[in-house]
């Protein structure tokens, strides 16, 4: 897809384009290359002494059990956050997709999250179940429930599942309301003529028409849950109790920011910038296609 | 672009009134925020005032790690700040940066200012000088692990207020009375690594690590799940269990626990004071750390927290001149007693607690002393004088990482501590081998 | 409606009933917080119906801080929020708006180079090479400007697509008009592009403005001094790094100061916030 008319200027593209080149080059592409020449390098904290160690942070890391346990609670985490966040943002889009009256009010009292920042997101949570002032604490232990997500890992990770989807509710919400409105309202028509209950027409006729839409949340609510929910972490539980929380991309702020381990951080930046673009290729991949449905 | 054309201009404007003046700034990046901020600020003011040439501009950077990476990376960029305030678990990575620090002993020798590092307590000295004796950071707040109760739980528990705890059998023992009477949370500790691995192994005078616990070399080796530590480890992780130990999180938050009355026993900073003071609605009394009292030779002496002042290299000697001349008004035993009754800091030289101690302040402040008299009970041995391991805000880490596990029940203390030292070692080298 | 079973209407709008509760319980318990001293939220449960402190609360945060934790006036990190969430999108749509109209318009040497180039950065997010581009802005002297905290934000791959599908739809007629009646490109831009764009722009602008005002890792490595921090910073600085209790009733108060700008601006640019979210994602 080419325009037919274009303009003729030896050097007017060139500076329109500039101003956006240049801020790739020096804030996205050097610190790139930065991130793997750096993963090759042991550092002081101070940058004072530099050698190149080669492999070595790379082979440390996969060595070092804890990393590879970092993997798995991000898996599990952006799991919990994509499959949890999309069933509840479904389900409430197809019962506002159902109403007549109050469509909208709901629209927007639902959509509002979406403007909260992930570390507020956090804040409200960790307050609502804080371990001794919490309201939603105070709740759970009059249930018997033993709360307290400081030392209780699976406890933590709820919470930050929680708080994650909770913010990302509306976005998944729009997306699916938008998907069930442009449904053509005959099909379902058709197969209630034929007898089909709402439930029967919902999965079959409704879920595999939204699979689109489905599928294209599923790789953005993932990407969220991967890079997004920092915020999250951050302000309620550090990466911990132990390292029940400690998503990939924590451990590189905490290595890196923290800890003052340059090598180490870079290397693990190289191996989720890898991560990312075998994510962005799925994405792209799938609008390709989508652009043909 | 404007905005910095106009920061270089501000920047210029700055410089050359600073010149019209004839005063030489002196930044100084900390980490005390709201009272101790107000208590750090009025120092400054004094010595200001007090004369013409040089002015202290100290600056509030967020918490100790932050100040230490903010300080770190302004390095890196060439504006560093003359004097930085640094944790001490960050003493040896400012150690082995030498080419960007200056050791205070220096800076006052050429500066010809009064510096006596034996007017310091043992156990100050030998945490910020190097092997050969050279006090290398100046410093400035210090603190120790302290054990308070709350007296009216204890009564109600039918227990005696005035007699806490001495022992971790007693500590057991009134856990469960208090427990009995119908107290949620019995005991709980704020910086669980501090307490229960630092200053356990001090006060038990056994190793955290070898090589005088790190202070002989980066080469050192963590030694921390000897059977002494396994077993007080594994004698938490069962109070955990046993609903005796409640865990609070890896900072202060511990603090918050005791002073609203929610726990009965708690181990926290002798900084914590201050708060409680505020806050507590209750009667409340601070004491030693409870031990082992089958331990030969406990309790030993605590080891202590806190901060000290490092002098950033690379600056102007007419700076460092006035870095020489606040340190040495820093020195004053007046202005450290000022420092240590306005903030609950223990007092670190001689002088300043004997004139503490005469002023009275110990009479109207009960218990005021303790931190000081725990840090000196006995003279610091190579096990209690400090420790110095390098990344140990990432040691750190793994070691909480650890003790988590262990009281959440998901591991057994001798592997915990087996890991941690693993763990631990894998750091330690990494730190080795880039500070070759 | 397909057919009318009242007892599914009714659960629908039970459902959704629940669902907006649910989602809005958070925010009123933070509002509450917002109103009660300190003594009261400390209090087990805490009381859950406003307090009487709104006013006190609310002019402590503003005019300095919480009193344990980080004493700087929320105001000024109201300010620079907006700075920030200004500047983004200004900035965004600047640079991405001439840069496709430039590889849209024209053909030059390196037309699809600059294209790719732009495109690879979606796979470049800010998380994975903190460190090195924090070296970056140390090196540039940029820590602690507003140059720094928002110029590395505002290269996006996604404003620039969105803008070249948009003038891919825009007939060619009207370039080939501009061109008969002698018009130059930079004419032929403003005059007839970006009165075409209001749209696109207005959408990107209101899902960029919360994209900048909820920012959180980069103004956590970049504001390290008190007068540049953001609201959202200034929250996660009220909490740690005190020897006492949390004042929560301040922190939810500034909380609320955090959340209210954006979430205005959502609900009331819903239209363009709906159409920009869908668009800049597709």
């Amino acid at each position: 897809m080419e325009k037919r008319v274009v303009f003729r200027s030896a050097w007017l593209p060139y500076v329109l384009v500039a101003p956006q080149i240049v801020i790739t080059i020096l804030f996205f592409f050097w610190p790139a290359v930065q991130a793997v020449w750096f993963s090759f390098q042991l550092q002081d904290a101070f940058g004072l002494k530099t050698q190149f160690v080669g492999l070595q942070n790379f082979t440390a890391l996969f060595k070092d059990g804890n990393y590879l346990e970092s993997f798995k609670v991000t898996a599990l985490f952006s799991v919990l956050v994509a499959f949890s966040g999309l069933a509840v943002s479904l389900l409430f889009a197809t019962m506002a997709d159902r109403v007549v009256r109050g469509a909208l009010a709901y629209k927007t009292l639902l959509i509002w999250p979406y403007a909260v920042a992930p570390a507020i997101a956090g804040v409200l949570w960790a307050f609502l179940f804080a371990p001794s002032i919490g309201i939603v604490t105070y709740v759970l232990k009059g249930m018997g429930v033993d709360w307290n997500w400081i030392i209780k890992g699976d406890q933590a990770m709820l919470l930050v599942v929680i708080a994650s989807v909770w913010k990302q509710i509306s976005y998944n919400f729009l997306f699916f309301f938008a998907g069930l409105q442009s449904i053509p309202k005959s099909l379902i028509e058709a197969a209630a003529i034929d007898g089909a209950g709402p439930l029967r027409r919902f999965w079959t006729i409704v879920f595999p028409l939204l699979s689109p839409t489905t599928f294209f949340l599923l790789v953005v609510n993932i990407v969220y849950a991967f890079f997004d929910t920092f915020g999250v972490i951050d302000a309620t539980t550090q990466g911990g109790p132990g390292q029940a929380t400690n998503i990939l991309v924590y451990k590189v702020y905490h290595d890196g920011v923290k800890a003052a381990d340059l090598g180490g951080s870079s290397a693990q930046s190289v191996i989720l910038m890898v991560i990312v673009i075998a994510l962005t290729v799925v994405q792209f991949r799938f609008v390709e296609r989508r652009v043909q449905y | 672009m404007k905005i910095k054309n106009l920061a270089i201009a501000w920047l210029t404007f700055g410089l050359l009134s600073a010149n019209a003046h004839a005063q030489t700034e002196i930044q100084w990046w900390h980490s005390m925020g709201g009272a101790l901020g107000e208590a750090l600020n009025g120092l400054a003011n004094k010595f200001n005032a007090g004369q013409k040439d040089y002015k202290i501009v100290p600056t509030f950077k967020g918490s100790y790690p932050e100040s230490m990476t903010a300080a770190i990376a302004a390095f890196r960029a060439g504006n560093a700040p003359h004097l930085l305030q640094v944790f001490e678990v960050g003493t040896a990575t400012m150690m082995a940066a030498k080419g960007a620090i200056v050791p205070v002993a220096k800076v006052m020798g050429d500066a010809k200012e009064p510096f006596e590092p034996k007017a310091y307590l043992p156990t100050v000295t030998g945490y910020y000088s190097d092997l050969k004796g050279n006090m290398l950071s100046f410093p400035f707040n210090s603190s120790t692990v302290m054990f308070y109760i709350n007296k009216d739980a204890f009564k109600k528990a039918g227990l005696d207020p005035n007699k806490a705890p001495r022992t971790w059998k007693e500590l057991i023992a009134a856990a469960e009375k208090l427990k009995a009477s119908g107290q949620q949370c019995t005991y709980t500790t704020s910086w669980p690594s501090w307490m229960h691995i630092e200053n356990f192994s001090a006060w038990h005078n056994v190793p955290i690590g070898t090589r005088q616990n790190g202070m002989g070399g980066f080469d050192a080796q963590f030694s921390i799940n000897s059977p002494l530590h396994v077993r007080h480890i594994a004698m938490l992780g069962d109070m955990s269990k046993k609903g005796l130990f409640t865990y609070a999180g890896r900072t202060n938050q511990g603090d918050a626990k005791f002073s609203s009355g929610e726990c009965a026993m708690f181990s926290g900073s002798a900084g914590a004071q201050a708060g409680i003071k505020k806050a507590a609605s209750f009667d409340w009394s601070i004491n030693f750390i409870p031990y082992h009292d089958d331990v030969k030779g406990a309790p030993q002496n605590s080891i202590i927290g806190g901060a000290s002042i490092w002098i950033m290299g690379g600056k102007k000697p007419e700076e460092y001149k006035g870095v020489a001349k606040f340190m040495a008004f820093l020195s004053q035993p007046e202005i450290q007693m000022e420092w240590h009754t306005s903030t609950g800091y223990v007092p670190i030289t001689r002088a300043s607690y004997d004139l503490t101690r005469k002023s009275g302040f110990y009479d109207k402040n009960p218990g005021a002393d303790m931190p000081v008299r725990q840090l000196t009970n006995k003279a610091p041995t190579e096990n209690s004088k400090g420790l110095r391991f390098g990344n140990f805000v990432q040691g750190r880490t793994v070691i909480e990482e650890e003790l988590e596990a262990v009281f959440a029940g998901k591991k057994d203390a001798k592997t915990a501590l087996d890991e941690a030292v693993k763990r631990g070692n894998e750091i330690l080298r990494q730190f080795e081998a880039a500070n070759k | 409606m397909v057919e009318n079973r009242p007892w599914l209407n009714f659960l629908a709008h039970a459902v959704l009933i629940a669902g907006v509760l649910a989602v809005a319980f958070p925010l009123y318990v933070t509002f509450v917080a917002s109103t009660l001293s300190f003594k009261e939220i400390m209090q087990v449960p805490m009381p859950l119906l406003p307090g009487s402190h709104l006013v006190e609360n609310y002019s402590q945060v503003l005019s300095g801080g919480t009193t344990t934790g980080s004493k700087a006036a929320v105001s000024h990190m109201l300010v620079n929020s907006l700075v920030m969430a200004l500047a983004i999108p200004l900035g965004k749509i600047t640079i991405s708006i001439i840069a496709s109209f430039a590889i849209v318009y024209f053909r030059f040497p390196l037309r699809m180079f600059f294209f790719w180039m732009i495109f690879v950065t979606l796979m470049l997010p800010v998380e994975v090479r903190i460190i090195p581009t924090l070296q970056v802005i140390t090196d540039l002297k940029m820590n602690n400007t507003y140059a720094g905290l928002t110029i590395p934000l505002i290269a996006s791959a996604t404003a620039t697509f969105l803008f070249r599908q948009f003038f891919m739809t825009v007939p060619d007629e009207l370039a080939e008009a501009a061109r008969v009646d002698g018009a130059g490109p930079m004419r032929f831009f403003w005059d007839v592009l970006m009165p075409l764009s209001k749209t696109t722009m207005a959408a990107l602008f209101v899902i960029q403005f919360i994209y900048g005002w909820n920012q959180y890792l980069w103004p956590l490595l970049v504001a390290t001094d008190e007068s540049m921090y953001t609201t959202v910073i200034g929250i996660k600085r009220m909490i740690v790094g005190s020897d006492a209790a949390n004042e929560w009733n301040l922190i939810m108060a500034t909380a609320i100061l955090a959340m209210l700008p954006p979430a205005l601006v959502v609900v009331l640019m819903q239209k363009w916030f709906v159409k920009g979210l869908v668009e800049t994602e597709k």
